[in-house]
C-alpha cells in the first residue's frame, strides 16, 4: 500500500474543508446552481434520479482494509447501506445527501481517500490491473507509476478545465486487465533493449457514442520522460480539442480528425520543449515514491499444502479455486478474486457489512490489502494457499464466495434507468435475469469465458461495445429496447463488438442472449475455442440467424 | 435531462407535472398549486396547456435554492382521479428502483 505524507494529507484536508464552505454557501443560497455544479461535480458529486451520487476514487484499485471500512461506515451513515463499484475503480453512493456530504468526505478523509477528479472535465482517476505488484511476470509494479501521475495531476490547474474528461490507465502485464486501448492514454509498461523502463504509449481510445481504440503514438518513451511526455499530449489536447461541441470533445476525437500521424507530430514537437525540463523525473523522486509503497512480508510456502491437499475433496470448495484463485509471483499464495456477481444481485454492489467483514478477511489473510477491478470485482491480492479453505468459507459466509469470475454471469452493468439521469434503459434488471438464466455452474463452465457487458444509454459506461456480448439500452417510442453486438473484447486484443441486428424489447433479451450462446455451443470448433474467439472465426452472420430467424 | 430553457418550446400533449430535486437531500420533488414542494406525486399542481406549463416552470427555476434542475413531466389521471407518471423514467423517479435494492430500507 502507499503511504500518504504530510502533503496528500493536508491536500486532501483542506479540500474538504474548502467543500464544506461551498456546500453551506450553497444551501444558504449564496451560490446558484449554476456556479455550484462545476464545485460539487469535482468533488464526485452528480445529481441523479432520485438523488445525489457521490463518487469516490479508488487510485489504481489498491484499498486498505482501514479504508474499505471507512467506505463501509459512509455506506452505513451517509447511505442506504450498500456502495458500488465502477468500471474505473471508483465506488458509488447512490443516495447521498448533500448536507451531509462534507462528513463523509471528512470521514475518508481520516483514512486518505476522497472524491477529487472523480468527475468534470479534469485528469480522471488513474487506473490499473487490478493485480498491479503480485502478478506472475509483470515488468514492474504499474502502481508506482499510477501514483507519480496521481500526484502531478491532482488539482493540476493546466488539467483542470480540460474539453473534456481525460481518462489513463496503465499496466504491465503481457495480458491486459486494464483496458488500456479504451482509454484517452493507455500507458504499457515495457522494457528498452538496455533494459531500461518506460511505456509503449497509446492514445485515442474510448466508448461513448464514437468508439475507438487507442492508436500507438510512441513505441517507447523512457521511464524519466513519463511526465513531460503526457503533458504534451495533454497540451496538444487542451490546445485542439474542441469546446463547442460536448459529442466531439474527447481525445479520441481529436486524433480520430487530425490521423495519429499528425497528431503524433504535434505532441513530439511539444515534448521537444518540455523534455528537459522540470518535468523530467529525478530517479531519487521515483525512489522515494516506490519506497512509500510497503509490500508484505511474504513467507517461504510450499506451492501445494496440506491444507490445500486436504480441501481438494470438498467438490464445492475445488470448483470456486478453480474459478476464482490465481496464480501469484510468490510461490504458496494466491490472488484471489471476490465475485460481487451472486445470483440476482446487482452486478458490482456490497453491502457495508460485507465491506465490514471482507476487510477482516483482508487483515487476516491478505496483509489489508483490497483491489478492485474494472471488471466490477474485488481482489484480496496476496492469500497464502493454505488460507484457501478458509477464506473460501468465510467468504462464502457473507454471500461473496460466487464462482463465476470471467464466466457469463460476471456481468459488468452501469446503474441504468434505476438510478442514471441520462440512461434510456435498465441495465441491472437485464443483469439480473442472465444471471439467473446462467446460473447453473456446470452450464457456465461449459460455456467457459464469456463477458456480457450491459449499458443503459450510449455512454457506455458499461463497457458494451468491448463486451464479448454487448447490450446497449436505447428508447423507442418510450419502451425499453436493447442492441445486441458480438465479438468486442477489453484486453490487449482490444476490438469493438459487431452489431447483429435490430434492437430487441426488454421482455426478449434473455432470451437472445440464451440463443447466442446456445449457437456458440453448436458452433464452436472445440471446447476450448472461447466464444469470442468462435465469433471472430466465422463472423456474426450464424449468430444473427439464430436470433432473427424466428423473430 | 432536457433543460428548462429547451422544454419552453414543447408543447405539452397531455396533463403534465413540474419536478425537480430537492437541493439539500436531493429528493424527488413536485411542484404544488401552493408555490411549494411536495415529495408526493399526489400533491402536484396539474398543468394542461403549455401556457400554464411554462408558468409553472418559471415560478419552479425562480427557486433555485430549494430546487434543482426543475423540468416538466408528464403524467396520467387515472379515472379515479389518481396522478400517476407518465413514463418509466419519471415511474422510477417516484416509485424508486425496479429493483430490489441489496439493503432494503
Amino acid at each position: 500500500m502507499y503511504a500518504y505524507d504530510e502533503l496528500d494529507r493536508t491536500l486532501v484536508n483542506e479540500r474538504v474543508s474548502e467543500f464544506r464552505d461551498q456546500v453551506k454557501r450553497r444551501l444558504s443560497g449564496e451560490l446558484t446552481e449554476d456556479e455550484f455544479k462545476i464545485l460539487r461535480l469535482q468533488n464526485g458529486v452528480y445529481l441523479q434520479l432520485h438523488a445525489y451520487m457521490f463518487r469516490v476514487a479508488i487510485p489504481y484499485g489498491a484499498l486498505s482494509s482501514k479504508q474499505l471500512r471507512a467506505l463501509a461506515r459512509v455506506a452505513r451513515r451517509y447511505d442506504r447501506g450498500y456502495g458500488h463499484f465502477t468500471t474505473r475503480q471508483n465506488i458509488q453512493f447512490n443516495w447521498i445527501k448533500l448536507a451531509e456530504l462534507p462528513d463523509a468526505l471528512e470521514d475518508l478523509a481520516e483514512v486518505g481517500i476522497h472524491a477529487m477528479q472523480t468527475s468534470g472535465n479534469n485528469m480522471r482517476n488513474v487506473t490499473s490491473d487490478q493485480w498491479a505488484g503480485v502478478a506472475p511476470g509483470e515488468i514492474e509494479d504499474p502502481r508506482i507509476w499510477s501514483e507519480i501521475l496521481r500526484q502531478h495531476t491532482t488539482l493540476h490547474p493546466e488539467f483542470s478545465f480540460l474539453p473534456r474528461k481525460f481518462k489513463i490507465a496503465i499496466t504491465a502485464s503481457e495480458h491486459d486487465r486494464a483496458a488500456i486501448k479504451i482509454h484517452d492514454i493507455g500507458l504499457k509498461l515495457i522494457k528498452n533493449a538496455d533494459g531500461e523502463t518506460g511505456f509503449e504509449v497509446l492514445v485515442g481510445g474510448g466508448l461513448g457514442r464514437t468508439p475507438f481504440i487507442a492508436k500507438t503514438i510512441k513505441p517507447f518513451v523512457h521511464g524519466r520522460d513519463l511526465l513531460s511526455y503526457v503533458e504534451a499530449i495533454l497540451r496538444v489536447y487542451n490546445q485542439y480539442g474542441r469546446r463547442d461541441n460536448i459529442y466531439k470533445a474527447r481525445i479520441k476525437i481529436l486524433v480520430h480528425e487530425l490521423g495519429i500521424e499528425k497528431f503524433a507530430k504535434e505532441v513530439e514537437e511539444e515534448w521537444q520543449l518540455l523534455r528537459d525540463s522540470a518535468l523530467t523525473l529525478d530517479p531519487a523522486v521515483v525512489e522515494d515514491i516506490r519506497s512509500r509503497f510497503s509490500y508484505p512480508a511474504y513467507e517461504k510456502l510450499p506451492h501445494m499444502p496440506d491444507e490445500l491437499k486436504r480441501a481438494a475433496h470438498d467438490p464445492l470448495f475445488e470448483r470456486w479455486r478453480r474459478n476464482s484463485a490465481f496464480p501469484h509471483k510468490v510461490q504458496g499464495y494466491s490472488i484471489v478474486t471476490i465475485s460481487l456477481k451472486p445470483v440476482g444481485a446487482p452486478p458490482g454492489d456490497a453491502t457495508a457489512d460485507q465491506m465490514d467483514a471482507l476487510a477482516d478477511l483482508a487483515d487476516r489473510y491478505s496483509f489489508g490489502e483490497i483491489r478492485v477491478g474494472h471488471e466490477q470485482n474485488l481482489a484480496l491480492p496476496h492469500v497464502a494457499k493454505r488460507d484457501l479453505p478458509a477464506l473460501w468459507k468465510a467468504l462464502d459466509r457473507i454471500g461473496l464466495a460466487t464462482p463465476n469470475v470471467n464466466l457469463v454471469s460476471d456481468i459488468i452493468a452501469c446503474p441504468g434507468l434505476d438510478y442514471c439521469s441520462l440512461a434510456n434503459a435498465r441495465s441491472i434488471p437485464i443483469a439480473q435475469e442472465l444471471t439467473r438464466r446462467f446460473a447453473n455452474h456446470d452450464t457456465a463452465n461449459l460455456i467457459g469465458r464469456l463477458h456480457i457487458n450491459i449499458s443503459g444509454c450510449i455512454n457506455a459506461c458499461g463497457h458494451h461495445h468491448v463486451g464479448h456480448i454487448g447490450i446497449l439500452g436505447v428508447e423507442k417510442n418510450g419502451e425499453e429496447f436493447y442492441q445486441i453486438t458480438i465479438g468486442g473484447r477489453a484486453d490487449e486484443n482490444a476490438q469493438m463488438g459487431t452489431l447483429i441486428g435490430p434492437a430487441v424489447p426488454y421482455a426478449e433479451v434473455a432470451d437472445v442472449i440464451e440463443d447466442i450462446v446456445e449457437a456458440y455451443l453448436a458452433l464452436r470448433d472445440s471446447e476450448g475455442e472461447l466464444f469470442v474467439d468462435t465469433v471472430k472465426r466465422l463472423g456474426v452472420e450464424p449468430f444473427k440467424e439464430r436470433v432473427y430467424a424466428t423473430r | 435531462m432536457t433543460s428548462p430553457l429547451e422544454q419552453k418550446k414543447i408543447r405539452i400533449t397531455g396533463p403534465s407535472v413540474v419536478t425537480a430535486n430537492r437541493t439539500w437531500d436531493g429528493a424527488v420533488i413536485y411542484r404544488t398549486a401552493q408555490q411549494g414542494w411536495s415529495i408526493d406525486l399526489s400533491d402536484a399542481a396539474i398543468v394542461r396547456n403549455s401556457d400554464d406549463a411554462r408558468a409553472l416552470l418559471a415560478e419552479s427555476v425562480a427557486d433555485d435554492v430549494g430546487a434543482i434542475g426543475a423540468y416538466i413531466a408528464p403524467v396520467e389521471i387515472t379515472d379515479g382521479g389518481k396522478i400517476e407518471p407518465g413514463n418509466l423514467r419519471e415511474q422510477i423517479r417516484s416509485e424508486g428502483t425496479t429493483i430490489g435494492i441489496p439493503v432494503p430500507a
